[in-house]
């Protein structure tokens, strides 16, 4: 019994995790939303002239971003849409890009 | 849940580990079922590969389509140009059969059962699945213009909206036609498919005469009161390119034709062109459109935007062109793309017991080129605000381009090679 009030601790954590929730997916889907110009998984055609973000370190590909945001990094269109994504959305993109292969 | 006695935190406890042994399940793949996806343009193809890459062969997906290739709409405004070919603009459908494990059956639909969860084949015999994902397209309202309603007069006053066959024979007509000819395109009033195409394909036909047919004209027939998507880029494009060739005229919609002398006939007044190409009205495509799916002005499909499912028709999603769109949302393959990627996140949730993401996002991009190498472009991002129960275009995000470039014009041919790769490699 005296585990009980751990379990029903953690318990109550997960419930109220499920209701808000993220899904766990999250990251994947967003980052998907990038894939028609930046490749699936982020694995872009080669000599399409549209940057590869498979396995690009998180912090280079934030700091891209945040330059396309800022004004500070010319583009044709980056500027436009990284505005459309919160800074916690691009951080999950960014970090599952750093991820793929 | 500060009140919650001990018995209902012990089934709070047991409904939690359910479902976190449910997101594990999402996570690595193991939703299983039978998909069918009707329609392989760029959401039906897109949906199907995600669906197979995503639960990591997990769930069976079967496409079929009626077309043995894929032929993209997006670029085959430069086949009419005559600056590209159709083999630059279709793609097989073998990457999704042999690297995605999607089984293509090249059929048509023609009938769905959405209580047994069936489809009817063309080709006769039925098919059971777990969900269904209708990317039909669009198809036209040929009653809007009587005289067209007949596959003769199709054939003679082309819309080349469904890229393919009307393509070649759109750029057949166009090289016959005398230097000195007048070559007119219709657009219907939005929401239609393609929002800046038909000024695109404006732009490309005067480029051909301007370089071949110097004497010719092109004449815009556009039954909206204005020009409908990147307005001043256009504009400029045809003041600064064609001055004296290319002509717009708002505020004139097309009502019939008299297709023995190729004459659009308006609702005032008739303007005789020697190529006339009609983009007729048009509503979602036959089998969504025809199936008691719940439909907007009687033309596009209702959707729920967490999931693309049909509203009021469990187990059955729409995509695409066919639906109706969300504020500001054009119809576009780029989108449909996103439909298809939204559709299988969500599907795969469902199939493991899960709610679909709370917070889908999806974006658009849109290039069109005003000659054969400098093109503009549009761009949106658009999140789901559960106030409205939609996808909102989000402010401040989003725009055109500062100035026509051929920089763009190349973005826009590499943006059509990773799209395709998105959609079908």
């Amino acid at each position: 019994m005296k585990l009980l009030p751990t379990v029903a601790a953690l318990s109550l954590l997960a419930a109220t995790g499920a209701a808000h929730a993220a899904d766990p997916n999250l990251a994947r889907n967003l980052a998907a939303t990038c894939a028609n110009c930046h490749g699936t998984n982020g694995n872009a055609v080669k000599g399409g002239g549209i940057d590869a973000l498979a396995g690009v370190p998180k912090d280079k590909i934030l700091q891209k971003l945040a330059d396309f945001k800022s004004g500070d990094k010319p583009a044709s269109i980056m500027h436009q849409i990284s505005k459309g994504y919160t800074d916690e959305q691009l951080d999950l993109i960014a970090g599952y890009f750093a991820a793929q292969k | 849940m500060m009140l919650m006695k001990r018995r209902d935190f012990l089934k709070v406890g047991a409904a939690a580990g359910a479902m976190a042994s449910l997101y594990g399940c999402a996570g690595s793949g193991k939703a299983s079922g039978h998909v069918v996806v009707v329609g392989g343009g760029y959401g039906g193809a897109t949906t199907a590969k995600y669906l197979r890459m995503w639960s990591e062969g997990g769930v069976q997906v079967t496409l079929i389509e009626r077309n043995p290739t894929f032929i993209s709409c997006p670029i085959s405004n430069l086949v009419i140009g005559g600056t590209k070919t159709m083999e630059d603009i279709t793609v097989s459908y073998d990457g999704l059969k042999n690297k995605w494990g999607v089984r293509v059956i090249q059929d048509d639909v023609v009938a769905v059962d959405a209580a047994k969860r069936t489809i009817s084949l063309k080709a006769g015999g039925t098919m059971t699945y777990d969900r269904l994902v209708l990317s039909p397209g669009i198809d036209f309202m040929w009653d809007q213009i009587p005289a067209l309603n007949n596959p003769e007069a199709q054939a003679k006053i082309l819309h080349a909206w469904k890229a393919g066959p009307q393509t070649v024979a759109l750029r057949k007509q166009l090289e016959d036609m005398k230097n000195g000819g007048t070559y007119a395109i219709s657009i219907p009033k939005a929401p239609y498919r393609c929002p800046p195409g038909p000024y695109e394909r404006a732009c490309l036909v005067a480029d051909y005469f301007k370089k071949n047919k110097p004497k010719s004209k092109v004449v815009i027939l556009d039954a909206n009161e204005d020009v409908m998507s990147k307005k001043g880029l256009f504009t400029k494009a045809w003041s600064d390119l064609y001055k004296d060739i290319l002509e717009y005229r708002p505020n004139s919609e097309v009502k019939d034709v008299d297709v023995k002398t190729t004459t659009a006939v308006l609702e005032f007044d008739k303007f005789k062109a020697d190529v006339l190409n009609v983009i007729p009205p048009h509503r979602a495509g036959n089998i969504a459109a025809n199936s008691g799916l719940k439909l907007i002005n009687n033309r596009w499909v209702d959707i729920n935007w967490l999931s693309m499912e049909v509203n009021g028709t469990p187990g059955v999603h729409v995509i695409g062109d066919a639906i109706f769109p969300a504020p500001t949302m054009p119809k576009s393959g780029h989108m449909a793309n996103q439909h298809g990627k939204l559709a299988a996140a969500a599907i795969l949730n469902m199939l493991s017991g899960m709610e679909p993401s709370p917070t889908p996002v999806v974006m658009n991009t849109c290039y069109s080129f005003v000659d054969a190498k400098q093109a503009i472009h549009v761009a949106s991002v658009h999140q789901y605000d559960a106030a409205t129960k939609t996808v909102q275009p989000v402010k401040g995000a989003g725009g055109v381009s500062v100035a026509r470039s051929e920089l763009e014009g190349k973005v826009a041919l590499g943006w059509a090679k990773n799209i395709w790769a998105d959609s079908l490699a």
